[in-house]
């Protein structure tokens, strides 16, 4: 029903296209910082590890590069920093909105004629389906410089054969699965706060309660479209 | 003029408006009072349409409001303006940002049209070099009167004010009430407040109706209120020692 709602017609397009940039600017360049120091981190930890797992002189080297290409680009990005943003802008959107039903803003909106549920969340939705995956691009990107610098100054792993791996055997369609999945993560990660959210009653403490329901259901359920997804796209 | 006409109300089978019946006249402040938890904001909900009543009608001058689809609602909350109990400005915009909202949302004028109009309606409420401040930079007062610039921005028929001196001093809440007042008879509005403040009755009630248990328990004005007949009532005019000395003398 919500759902319904959300994408009728606007009202007033103008308003929704501001509210849209708004929300792509709020929702997107808010997360790169995280995104950019948890992906560097994880690139250059995921490398270490895959380096110190290889100990038979029979595994090339250029493994290592190739292990943190696909591990990045089909799990790494997408679903673990989906899982992060679904904390970060899940928390956000569903304390924002429960904040604006308790104190009657969404009442102040339908007052005036305006379809809330549209108004508030038709924008998040879109400028989510936008920028999460620019994210996730971004996120790939910064993972695997990670795994370079460490080929830079380890001793057991040159550049080289970072940059052969990565190279090795490179399937594009494991992009655009990647990217398929985060389409799908974006919408959850939006809709389901903006529903806890919109249907917040009580005080404060609820506001608290729905956020962390939001966070909850967005991550199993992220979980478990990205199952369902792997099992029909890669399988 | 409103009519409410039979309105029952229940939530989870729990009755909270009982056949209620009243009209509220054009260009009159029209007082709805009652103690907490009589029924006094869910009969106000009810009557802006935030509530969808069990049965009976709401009339808004001969338009029935009930019957009427989400599309054809609209028309009539255009003209509706509403004064909430906290304000309810939008955090994330500022003074000037709210107050344009409607008329971005709902007119084709110009940027420099809705700037005037924004600036008119600060002006009317006695506001000035508020525009760029956020609600959260707002006394409670001008907050109050930030909402009512807001309702009045695209000249509503109808004003609602819920609680409007709730939180305020007693000279602010005078300011408050005159200004709903004049804004009454300036814009021929046909107003609604819900209040359990007696000041305000005794300074704006033209038409007072007290809510008891869910129920439309007596109608009058404020001369006729304190010589009213009728004990639940008397019992909420004179709850205050100083209503009590009022009427002792």
């Amino acid at each position: 029903m919500l759902l319904g709602r959300i994408f009728k017609k606007p009202d007033n397009a103008k308003l929704y296209w501001k509210q849209i940039v708004y929300e792509m600017v709020s929702l997107g360049l808010g997360s790169l910082g995280l995104i950019a120091i948890i992906s560097l981190f994880m690139g250059a930890v995921v490398t270490i590890q895959t380096v110190a797992a290889i100990d038979s002189p029979l595994i090339p080297l250029y493994t290592v590069g190739f292990a943190t290409r696909q591990s990045f680009i089909l799990e790494l990005a997408p679903t673990v920093m989906c899982l992060i943003l679904a904390g970060k802008i899940g928390s956000n959107i569903s304390s924002e909105i429960g904040t604006m039903r308790i104190s009657e803003q969404i009442d102040a909106l339908e007052i005036m004629g305006v379809n809330s549920a549209s108004y508030l969340i038709f924008p998040k939705i879109i400028a989510a389906l936008v920028t999460i995956p620019i994210i996730i691009i971004y996120s790939m990107f910064l993972g695997i410089i990670g795994g370079w610098i460490v080929s830079t100054y380890s001793s057991n792993l040159s550049v080289s054969d970072y940059i052969f791996g990565l190279r090795w055997s490179f399937n594009l369609f494991h992009v655009f699965y990647a990217l398929i999945k985060t389409l799908f993560f974006a919408f959850i990660i939006t809709s389901i706060p903006a529903y806890h959210g919109y249907y917040t009653r009580g005080g404060s403490l609820e506001i608290g309660r729905s956020s962390t329901k939001s966070v909850v259901y967005s991550s199993i359920i992220i979980l478990i479209i990205n199952y369902i997804l792997t099992q029909l796209l890669l399988v | 003029m409103i009519a409410v006409k039979n309105i029952n109300k229940s939530f989870s089978g729990v009755p909270v408006l009982h056949d209620i019946s009243i009209s509220f006249i054009r260009k009159e402040i029209n007082l709805i009072i009652g103690a907490s938890g009589s029924g006094k904001s869910v009969l106000t909900k009810c009557i802006v349409g935030l509530h969808e009543v069990d049965s009976g009608s709401i009339e808004y001058d001969g338009r029935d409001f009930t019957k009427m689809n989400f599309k054809e609602r609209k028309g009539i909350r255009k003209e509706i303006g509403m004064l909430f109990q906290g304000g309810a400005l939008f955090d994330s915009l500022t003074v000037e940002e709210n107050i344009k909202f409607p008329l971005e949302m709902y007119t084709s004028h110009s940027k420099e049209e809705i700037l005037d109009r924004v600036n008119f309606c600060l002006k009317r409420v006695n506001l000035d070099n508020v525009n760029k401040l956020y609600p959260a930079e707002l006394s409670g007062g001008m907050k109050k009167r930030v909402g009512i610039a807001r309702a009045i921005a695209l000249n509503p028929k109808y004003l609602f004010c819920d609680e409007p001196n709730s939180g305020l001093d007693p000279q602010t809440s005078i300011v408050i009430d005159n200004l709903i007042q004049e804004i009454t008879l300036e814009y021929d509005m046909t107003t609604i407040v819900v209040t359990h403040d007696m000041n305000s009755v005794m300074e704006t009630g033209d038409n007072i109706t007290f809510i008891y248990n869910g129920r439309n328990w007596w109608n009058g004005n404020k001369h006729e209120i304190l010589k009213a007949d009728n004990k639940e009532l008397n019992d909420f005019v004179y709850a205050s020692k100083i209503m009590q000395k009022f009427k002792n003398l």
